[in-house]
């Protein structure tokens, strides 16, 4: 019977050898795609529990993780979280990551490449690995002072330091508080969650980069600016008579002070029939090339996301002098028009906007640092500083006077823009300063006034005002 | 001249590494304390004592009974019953209520034991099984079907193989493994010859007579039944499997595995083709992620050898709690998550060892009935940790099998050790030397001193005795050497013979 009974015996041993083939396929073929699956809740809770850096606005932690004593060690605490929601987003077991939180979670967690070293470290002397502290460009005191001023009318506010790019303040309104999300209380998650996407004002938009609005009259910078650049100077007359748009019966008009008015005047009263001639005198062509250069059609703040503003494309004559007034279908985010001031301001240079300025491990070394970027050039030096003093005269003597500040150059553009007729109009204000060096940008979506207000001027321009007051 | 090694009796060696297990299995539980409360358990004292006094009885029945049982059975059997219920503790503390499975698994560890004893000192010549045959076999097959009467059978988890009496539940074919080896290995010496009968060559095998296909007919039908009603393709695998490879084994005539192999094949084929559950199970093997929550199971014990991967996460420090069933089906799976595949592949070496063990007695044995019983034993074992832990790694469609003297539950645990007290006892009559053979009451218990055959007519003995070389070198020797049939002309006695001395080399007289 032995022959029979080794044959028995290589059976087993085959079985036995295919049961640990199979195991160590498990582990080099299968290991990682198991590990990357979704429903992996082992590698989530793993990554949940650990123990984050600090998101900072100047000293202050604005999201921290502090130690709990249940399943996932650490609570990712947001101090005024509503206020700084729209960056630091929020870190949710159930609903994943967003803002900072997520762009930056690698360097939050210490899982980074560029920690590998500290890891090492950390591993071989048994600490508990730590993550990287993440510092912003927001100044706490632009931030509150735009909270404030914003005075819980729906809207965004954004400041931009047009030198460098870096974003000084980025606040959105509505806003929803991240604790509610992060917390380690999966039922009060849900429904904050359910609450939230419920909520018919939107708390989770962030109105400041994500959302696009018809900008109004703000867009009038770039019609000037392409008007420069056809060879026309702040000091060019224009003919502000009431504009029939080509093809159609209805008539832009206004009240611009005369039929004949320098570049400058028609900026300052924000003459309409004045634009729509000069944007359809320019051409959808040359208006979208303008608007691209000051960075329409680009998304900007990979941090946080943001949508692209829009110049609409195939556009008839009539159309394109509607969009050159900032109607139709030009739709912008606040953020881009803070970059058009912005660029104004800086002669001409786009700064690419970021929101982190330095990446810090647990010892406080530098692990990165950012360098202002350049995006684009959207005027010439001259055609910029032209530009300015125009906007210059819109706040000392135009629909802006609410943002004058003595002692203090501040040029901007009020816009206000009818969407419909069964809804209020938006209010938009966009504005640089001199000292100190920033572009603001102001935009509220609910503006309560009669149409026929200057609601921009009247609602934003205290608001930008504010900001630029915070600032020095 | 010829040199005579006999087998050493080696219970040195097993106390040693009975020691070394418990270190193991404690070392598992105080860690998992220490790595989740930072202390040490107040109970860890009495763990050891009662894991210690365990083995201990044991070991001294062996040393009393059945002196040359193989060494290395029960060392492996108690490692992996010690890591067993560290794990089972491990999980008792990660559950949302902290339970007390670990305790109420050491104390049916502790009946396991005695009922291993029990077999050790009724049974020390396991011939006597063999009168009873058919009594064996029509209880085994009972018990097989026990869980399709209605009212008394249980499904869980899909799989028709529990029975539950009151508040307790019980895998019948734990018992039933071990029943009809012990039946098929007695039936299938008796009717070896008539099987072994040439019937028409076909394709160049042999295939056996028609009229002698009753009995494989019977257990294929048996196997289907097992497959189709209770859902469970391990269960039906291990006692056709067991079957076949008896009848090879018995018979010598491959065609009976080949005939086995594809009647099985065929069988569980049609099974795939017209029962939806037999789809389901082959679905969530091949496909597991197609549907999440059905293969729940099978998918999180995954993901925990994934997350344990290769030295593992230590003991308490995985997650092995979710994944349902941790403590029974998917013991394994938690053990790959705290000890990494690297654990698991030592674990499944550990069964390994004990299936080589039993086949390496099965060789040896002298008689048809102990070589058969062992061989099959050790086979159903093999087939039973294959197709539990190849289920939960997804080499196979998962079956509802235990893991052998792992999984938490009582029926699983007494049927496994009773079973290692048979294989030790065929070891002991394997091993033992001759001389002592024919009358072991006579000889066995209070002597220390042994009697090795020296001596004409013995030459044929002393080479069956000798060590394994030569057994695999002349096997007809051990074929043809049954019981001895002549008295030694001169016992020589053996000068220390106690524990861990090598047996003196006896020079064997000259014929």
């Amino acid at each position: 019977m032995n022959r029979p009974i080794r044959g028995v015996a290589v059976t087993a041993m085959v079985i036995f050898t295919a049961l640990l083939v199979n195991l160590s396929y498990l582990y080099v073929g299968q290991q990682e795609y198991l590990n990357e699956r979704p429903e992996n809740r082992r590698v989530a809770d793993a990554r949940f529990a650990q123990d984050r850096g600090p998101i900072m606005v100047g000293n202050t932690p604005v999201a921290e993780s502090t130690k709990v004593k249940d399943r996932y060690k650490f609570q990712r605490t947001y101090a005024q979280g509503k206020l700084y929601a729209p960056v630091t987003g929020y870190y949710s077991y159930l609903y994943r990551t967003t803002g900072l939180e997520a762009s930056y979670s690698s360097q939050l967690s210490g899982q980074d490449d560029s920690q590998f070293l500290t890891r090492l470290v950390n591993s071989l002397s048994g600490a508990t690995p730590r993550g990287a502290t993440v510092e912003t460009t927001l100044s706490a005191k632009a931030q509150k002072a735009a909270w404030d001023a914003l005075d819980g009318r729906k809207g965004a506010v954004v400041a931009i330091d047009y030198r460098t790019g870096a974003v000084k303040a980025l606040v959105t309104y509505p806003s929803y508080d991240p604790n509610d999300l992060a917390t380690h209380d999966l039922t009060a998650s849900t429904e904050a969650w359910k609450r939230l996407n419920a909520d018919p004002d939107k708390p989770l938009a962030n109105r400041a980069t994500k959302e696009i609005y018809s900008p109004g009259s703000t867009f009038k910078l770039v019609t000037a600016a392409a008007a420069l650049d056809s060879g026309l100077t702040k000091d060019s007359l224009v003919d502000a008579s009431p504009y029939k748009l080509p093809g159609s019966t209805k008539v832009i008009s206004g009240s611009c002070g005369g039929t004949k008015i320098t570049l400058t005047q028609a900026l300052m009263v924000s003459c309409n029939p004045a634009f729509a001639r000069l944007g359809a005198k320019l051409g959808a062509d040359a208006l979208r090339a303008q608007a691209e250069k000051f960075g329409f059609g680009t998304k900007f703040l990979d941090e946080i996301g943001s949508a692209a503003s829009v110049f609409p494309e195939d556009i008839d004559a009539a159309q394109t002098a509607m969009s050159a007034i900032g109607e139709f279908e030009t739709q912008a985010t606040p953020l881009q028009m803070a970059m058009v001031s912005a660029a104004i301001a800086n002669g001409g240079v786009v700064m690419d906007p970021y929101l982190v300025d330095k990446v810090l491990d647990p010892e406080l070394r530098v692990i990165s640092t950012a360098h202002p970027q350049q995006q684009s050039v959207a005027l010439s030096d001259s055609n910029a500083q032209d530009l300015q003093s125009m906007m210059v005269q819109v706040v000392q003597s135009g629909t802006g006077f609410r943002a004058q500040i003595p002692g203090v150059t501040v040029g901007g553009k009020t816009g206000t823009a009818r969407t419909s007729a069964d809804r209020n109009p938006y209010a938009w204000f966009t504005a640089w300063a001199d000292d100190p060096s920033v572009a603001v940008c102001v935009f509220i979506e609910d503006a309560e006034i009669p149409a026929t207000d200057i609601a921009g001027g009247k609602l934003a321009a205290p608001i930008a005002k504010a900001v630029i007051e915070a600032l020095r | 001249m010829s040199d005579v090694v006999g087998y050493r009796r080696r219970r040195g060696v097993e106390a040693f590494m009975l020691a070394f297990a418990i270190i193991l299995a404690m070392g598992g539980y105080v860690l998992i304390h220490l790595t989740q409360d930072a202390r040490l358990p107040a109970e860890w004292p009495w763990a050891l004592a009662i894991l210690t006094a365990i083995a201990l009885a044991v070991h001294v029945v062996i040393r009393w009974r059945i002196p040359y049982a193989d060494p290395l059975i029960l060392p492996l059997v108690m490692l992996l019953n010690g890591l067993g219920l560290a794990m089972i503790h491990r999980l008792d503390l990660g559950s949302a209520e902290r339970m007390h499975s670990a305790e109420l698994q050491l104390t049916w560890t502790a009946v396991a034991a005695a009922c291993c004893i029990g077999v050790i000192i009724v049974l020390r010549d396991y011939r006597v099984l063999q009168r009873y045959t058919y009594t064996l076999f029509l209880f085994g097959m009972a018990l097989l079907m026990l869980p399709l009467v209605p009212g008394l059978g249980l499904e869980k988890n899909g799989a028709r193989i529990w029975i539950h009496v009151g508040h307790y539940s019980f895998q019948p074919a734990e018992l039933a493994k071990l029943v009809l080896s012990v039946a098929f290995a007695s039936y299938l010496v008796e009717k070896r010859e008539v099987l072994a009968l040439a019937g028409r060559r076909f394709l160049g095998i042999e295939l056996p007579r028609p009229r002698d296909l009753g009995p494989i007919l019977v257990m294929w039908f048996a196997s289907l039944a097992v497959l189709i009603f209770q859902k469970d393709l391990g269960t039906s695998l291990l006692f056709f499997g067991l079957f076949v490879m008896m009848l090879f084994v018995a018979t010598e005539k491959p065609s009976w595995a080949i005939l086995g192999t594809l009647l099985f094949a065929t069988g569980a084929y049609l099974g795939y083709l017209f029962f939806g559950h037999v789809q389901v199970r082959v679905s969530s093997w091949l496909n597991p992620f197609s549907n999440y929550d059905q293969n729940y199971q099978v998918i999180n014990g995954q993901f925990g050898i994934a997350w344990g991967g290769a030295f593992g996460t230590g003991w308490g420090l995985g997650r092995p709690n979710l994944t349902p069933l941790a403590k029974t089906d998917f013991i394994a799976a938690a053990i790959g998550e705290e000890l990494g595949i690297a654990g698991l592949a030592a674990v499944i070496l550990l069964y390994g060892l004990i299936v080589a063990r039993a086949l390496r007695a099965s060789l040896v044995a002298k008689d048809p009935f102990g070589k058969l019983l062992a061989a099959g034993l050790a086979f159903v074992f093999a087939i039973q940790v294959f197709a539990i832990i190849g289920g939960v790694t997804r080499l196979l469609p998962l079956t509802g099998l235990t893991t052998p003297f792992m999984s938490q539950g009582g029926s699983s645990l007494v049927a496994n050790w009773v079973m290692v007290g048979l294989l030790l006892v065929i070891t002991h009559q394997v091993r033992r030397p001759e001389a002592i053979a024919p009358e072991p009451e006579q000889w066995l218990g209070a002597e220390t001193t042994q009697l090795i055959p020296v001596g004409a007519g013995a030459a044929a003995r002393t080479a069956s005795t000798a060590s394994t070389a030569s057994t695999a070198s002349s096997p007809s020797a051990v074929e043809d050497a049954s019981v001895p049939d002549s008295t030694p002309t001169g016992p020589v006695p053996v000068v220390g013979a106690d524990d861990d001395e090598p047996t003196q080399q006896v020079e064997g007289g000259r014929p």
